[in-house]
């Protein structure tokens, strides 16, 4: 068993190697983007309607949950094997889909959670005031409660963001896991470069889009800003 | 294919009754599957449990702890295995290695807040009861944190249910088998099965959950969380 390096010596990391790939680095980094961030999306369109009837209709709650939890015990694998019939396998085009709509329903465990969550923790008196104010109850929803889960929804749209960004690498299991396609490539060769360099890259990526949710926060709500100075 | 006929194919792979005896039956492989899950589960939780309930008692290094634990959820576990496969060689240590360090995070970080979270009154009241440092912890902070603990073990063990498939890839055995093998032979029912097999699984720990906390849970907390 040699830990620094392989048998016949060859470096864990060839530099060069690199430099040789950026454009195929840079083409496989788009392509997990799409493939790991649309699923929040789509994953939030559901959860954000999802978690207002949960938080409207208490007993819907604990079934959703239920059927959100289950879906997220699937094996990713599993998944994707399941939805080859109907989407296609390879990259790219309606084949994505065998990724993206697994990802998406794995993301609602997290999501539909702190949806509730969030929308529950509106202050009861903020509720009576705006419905003093004359505020409907799609508009009290939209102005006042949603504007108020921001920070909850977020903090779980960050965790669903970093697990989808790593989660995805395992489609290339089905020949379409963006950057963790380099996995494979590498593992066939017994060459450690590309499967550390995606790995670095995947990890990377989670780190920036973690940052980028954070300062969606800020911006989103600038009164939380205010209180703290 | 639709869903009737992956339905259909499924079933008769489970109900198959040469599927359910010898090295590659579901019993065989089942067995295999929850050893790895439990081995990394366990080592996991002696590692995360008690570092996540001091960081959490001292309240010192906490924002170290929980940056750490949110970066390593982004390691891709597949990549881990395969550079720990590539740099050692094939057995059980790189899955067991990958599968450890995707349990940790949720069990850490769990731990933390749910000790961090504790009410500073009931620290108190168990001081005036005489309690010293260690005493306030594991009577009076971690009873009170145990719904969260035991959520974050819970998440852990899904995880690891789920994800202990890959180790297939590189030549172990569990449930996984039967997806990548059937994957390579182009054995469809075989891919189905195998996938239900551990999605009831899954299910199968979330109910065996129910039950832990029902179990270790404080009669005057069950209602929370």
């Amino acid at each position: 068993m040699n830990v620094i390096a392989a048998a016949d010596g060859e470096p864990l990391i060839r530099w060069d190697w690199i430099g040789d790939h950026t454009g195929q680095l840079a083409d496989l980094t788009v392509h997990h983007l799409k493939l790991a961030l649309l699923p929040i999306l789509f994953g939030l369109v559901l959860a954000i309607p999802l978690g207002v009837m949960c938080v409207r209709w208490r007993w819907l709650y604990p079934p959703t949950l239920g059927v959100a939890n289950v879906l997220y015990g699937v094996p990713s694998l599993a998944f994707f094997m399941l939805l080859i019939p109907y989407f296609g396998i390879g990259s790219g085009g309606k084949a994505d889909f065998t990724i993206i709509v697994p990802m998406t329903l794995f993301s609602l465990s997290v999501l539909v959670p702190n949806v509730v969550d969030g929308l529950r923790s509106v202050p009861d008196p903020v509720r009576q005031a705006a419905t003093a104010m004359g505020f409907g109850t799609l508009r009290r929803l939209i102005q006042v409660e949603l504007p108020i889960a921001v920070p909850v929804v977020i903090a779980g749209a960050r965790v669903a963001t970093v697990a989808s960004i790593s989660l995805v690498s395992v489609g290339m299991l089905i020949g379409n896991g963006g950057l963790g396609q380099l996995f494979i490539d590498g593992y066939a060769r017994d060459f450690t470069t590309p499967i550390i360099v995606s790995c670095v890259l995947i990890i990377a990526l989670a780190l920036v889009s973690d940052g980028v949710l954070v300062a969606a926060q800020r911006l989103l709500t600038p009164w939380a800003r205010r209180r703290t100075r | 294919m639709n869903l009737a006929d992956q339905i259909r194919a499924a079933w008769t792979w489970l109900t198959t009754s040469a599927h359910w005896s010898g090295g590659d039956g579901i019993p065989h492989r089942l067995l295999e599957h929850l050893q790895y899950s439990a081995l990394a589960l366990v080592i996991a939780a002696l590692i995360a449990l008690p570092l996540g309930a001091i960081v959490g008692h001292t309240g010192r290094g906490g924002f170290v702890v929980v940056t750490i634990a949110n970066f390593a959820r982004a390691i891709p576990t597949l990549g881990l295995l395969l550079i720990i496969v590539t740099v050692m060689s094939i057995g059980l240590t790189p899955v067991l290695i990958a599968l450890t360090a995707l349990a940790m995070p949720p069990i850490l970080v769990n731990t933390y807040e749910g000790i961090r979270g504790v009410d500073p009154d009931i620290k108190d009241a168990a001081r005036g009861m005489g309690m010293t440092g260690p005493g306030i912890l594991l009577k009076a902070e971690v009873p009170v944190a145990m719904p969260l603990v035991l959520l974050g073990l819970r998440t852990a063990a899904i995880q690891v249910v789920a994800t202990a498939t890959i180790a297939a890839e590189v030549g172990i055995g569990g449930l996984g088998r039967y997806i990548i093998d059937g994957l390579a032979r182009k054995d469809y029912p075989s891919v189905v099965g195998g996938s239900v097999l551990v999605l009831l699984l899954a299910v199968a720990v979330q109910v065996a959950f129910v039950g832990i906390r029902r179990a270790v849970v404080s009669r005057g907390l069950r209602n929370q969380a």
